[in-house]
């Protein structure tokens, strides 16, 4: 038996065509969609990976460091070091900012390292071009999706840094670049005030009787010298002795520090289900759209195809073919329409991808659920063309 | 008239019930002998398009009887389960205008029946390219239906109808768009596969330049039928 459908799809190339790019383009902007979650994911889990980090331990009931704001001292990691099956402790900072390029700008999330080596939790655990950071204040590296480039000048609020180092995924939750700098150089970008502020606070400082008593004049210069020294991190990431439950020693840390402490699901748990949560449902709710649009003009396109063959079909049926031939026909049509589609949508979406700003992911499962998707569209949008050619009289061939 | 072609006795069609309930066909009796061509003539409304309907199995009569060869296929109610089955096998069309499928080339077009019937896809474009160049468009199998004059679509919808050799011809107006001469052609050509594949053709026709080629006539006028013999000539 020959393949009607096949044979009215060559029949009719052009609209066919035609129609499969547009809904191709419909299918290609969806799989963005879900490749943009994706590379939302992605990004909190290299996030965390890139840490290096067994335990994150920061302000007392706080989602800190990447959900919410955290302050702790920054020599809680001294005491974190007695714990028993703690093996490591370093500080860090974050922060999201813009940093000055010349003239313009660009926004990254400012890392603060603590002293030590690439093994240092915090660290960027490789680099692509360039050196770690060595000294102890004005050196940068990267992540390549600044733009920033070897020996390239960038300024974070007043001081100016080389970058020395280049590195790759290194990114925040929400996408932006990581820029690392060593950690007291952070702190004074986070919480040191402009000059102007400084002066300001030190004249109601000593304008105050409680904090300036006449008569003690080393107390003022306690009180101005606490404000003005940061010993502040957002956190501290603790790395485990092996054979260590990472459940259990953030229990102690919470119970004897009185600081929170997140094992890596939890941490998890934070960025994807809290953190991009909202993003997630926005996405999906886009999904849920550009899918009914798509169903909607494959549903429009078969059931006007179907409809300008209502004569053919009354004599297909006439001359004694089933209705299964004929459903089949329209059927096949609509999936052939839908794979047209897919095909097209998959080639823009693997072209566009890397256009993106921030990371789009388009992984293998989705493009399998997304053919699972087109083909059960398909067959839904064919239903009202397949009702109605079901319905058409085989006496309508029959003049009279 | 020898052997049965198609017997048409006391058949009836009612359209609606009670006070509003139209008798389309009142008193229906034919008979078409295989190898027959013969016309059925009538005003607007008489009931041609009832009888065609009714004789097709589209539609259900209301009472009668109807036997098809060998076989009763209608005896006050259908005497045979798969109607479509019927029509593909046993019953062949052609219509007023030609209703080639526009999608298939004139080869498939007519090779589909057959293959709808479960014939292999060679063995039925053997068969259709037979039956193609005896009805002189054999050259034409690779067109498409739009890029065939009136007559060549006329005579592929005729291969058509014939392909699966059914015992009996239903011809809706297969005249009406063409000219007198292709028109007499495609009269000639009914007449010459009615003989050849001994097959029952009843043509519906209001055109007045084939009606004198006809034999047999039958006249149906307020849903009753009346025979008469034609002239039987050919100009």
């Amino acid at each position: 038996m020959i393949s009607l459908a096949g044979r009215d799809i060559l029949h009719s190339w052009g609209k066919f065509v035609f129609t499969g790019v547009g809904l191709g383009l419909l299918i290609g902007v969806t799989l963005t969609m879900a490749g943009v979650y994706r590379g939302m994911v992605a990004d909190a889990r290299a996030l965390l990976d890139n840490s290096g980090a067994d335990l994150w331990v920061v302000q007392q009931d706080t989602l800190g460091p990447y959900a919410e704001s955290s302050s702790i001292h920054d020599d809680s990691y001294r005491s974190l070091l007695t714990l028993p099956g703690v093996a490591g402790a370093a500080n860090v900072t974050y922060l999201t900012m813009q940093v000055g390029r010349g003239e313009s700008d660009v926004r990254v999330m400012v890392v603060g390292l603590a002293n030590g080596d690439p093994s240092t939790p915090g660290w960027p655990p490789y680099l692509i071009a360039g050196r770690h950071i060595t000294r102890g204040h004005y050196e940068a590296v990267a992540d390549v999706s600044s733009g920033f480039a070897l020996g390239e000048r960038i300024t974070i609020r007043r001081h100016q840094y080389t970058v020395v180092g280049l590195t790759r995924r290194m990114v925040s939750s929400s996408g932006d670049p990581m820029v690392f700098i060593p950690l007291k150089d952070a702190q004074q970008a986070q919480f040191l005030k402009d000059n102007d502020a400084i002066w300001q606070n030190r004249r109601r400082t000593l304008a105050n009787p409680a904090l300036n008593p006449p008569g003690a004049p080393r107390l003022a210069e306690a009180v101005l010298a606490s404000q003005t020294t940061n010993m502040s991190v957002n956190a501290v990431l603790v790395t485990l002795a092996r054979g260590h439950d990472p459940s259990t020693v953030a229990g102690d840390i919470r119970r004897w520090k009185r600081l929170a402490a997140y094992t890596r699901e939890q941490m998890e748990g934070i960025l994807i289900g809290k953190l991009i949560a909202s993003s997630a449902r926005q996405i999906a709710m886009f999904l849920v759209i550009l899918a009914a649009v798509s169903a909607a003009i494959v549903a429009f396109i078969i059931y006007t195809l179907t409809l300008d063959k209502i004569r053919e079909i009354a004599v297909l049926k006439l001359i004694g073919t089933r209705n299964r031939t004929i459903a089949t026909m329209i059927l096949q049509q609509a999936l052939a329409l839908g794979l047209t589609g897919f095909v097209v949508g998959k080639i823009t979406a693997t072209f566009a991808a890397p256009l993106f700003p921030k990371y789009v992911l388009l992984i293998p499962m989705d493009t399998l659920r997304a053919v699972v998707a087109v083909a059960a569209i398909c067959v839904l949008a064919s239903v009202s063309a397949i009702r109605m050619a079901l319905k058409v009289d085989p006496a309508e061939a029959i003049g009279g | 008239m020898t052997g049965t072609g198609i017997r048409i006795e006391g058949l009836r069609k009612r359209y609606g019930k009670g006070d509003t309930a139209v008798d389309a066909l009142k008193q229906v009796d034919m008979a078409v002998a295989p190898g027959e061509v013969v016309g059925l003539i009538g005003p607007s409304g008489s009931g041609k398009s009832t009888l065609l309907k009714c004789l097709g199995a589209v539609i259900e009569p209301s009472g009668g009887r109807m036997v098809l060869g060998d076989q009763v296929i209608y005896d006050n109610g259908w005497r045979i389960r798969d109607l479509r089955d019927l029509r593909r096998d046993k019953i062949g069309f052609v219509f007023q205008a030609p209703y080639l499928i526009p999608f298939l080339d004139v080869l498939d077009n007519v090779a589909l029946l057959p293959m709808l019937a479960g014939v292999k896809n060679r063995e039925a474009r053997t068969r259709a390219r037979a039956l193609l160049d005896a009805l002189d468009v054999g050259h034409r199998v690779a067109a498409m239906p739009r890029q065939l004059s009136g007559g060549e679509q006329q005579r592929v919808a005729i291969a058509r109808g014939l392909i699966n050799c059914p015992p009996v011809i239903l011809a809706d107006e297969p005249t009406a768009p063409l000219d007198s001469e292709r028109a007499m052609a495609v009269i000639r050509i009914l007449n010459d596969m009615a003989k050849s594949q001994n097959t029952a053709i009843i043509v519906v026709t209001h055109d007045e330049k084939i009606i004198p080629t006809f034999k047999r006539l039958y006249h149906i006028r307020d849903g009753v039928t009346h025979e008469e013999l034609g002239a039987g000539r050919f100009p």
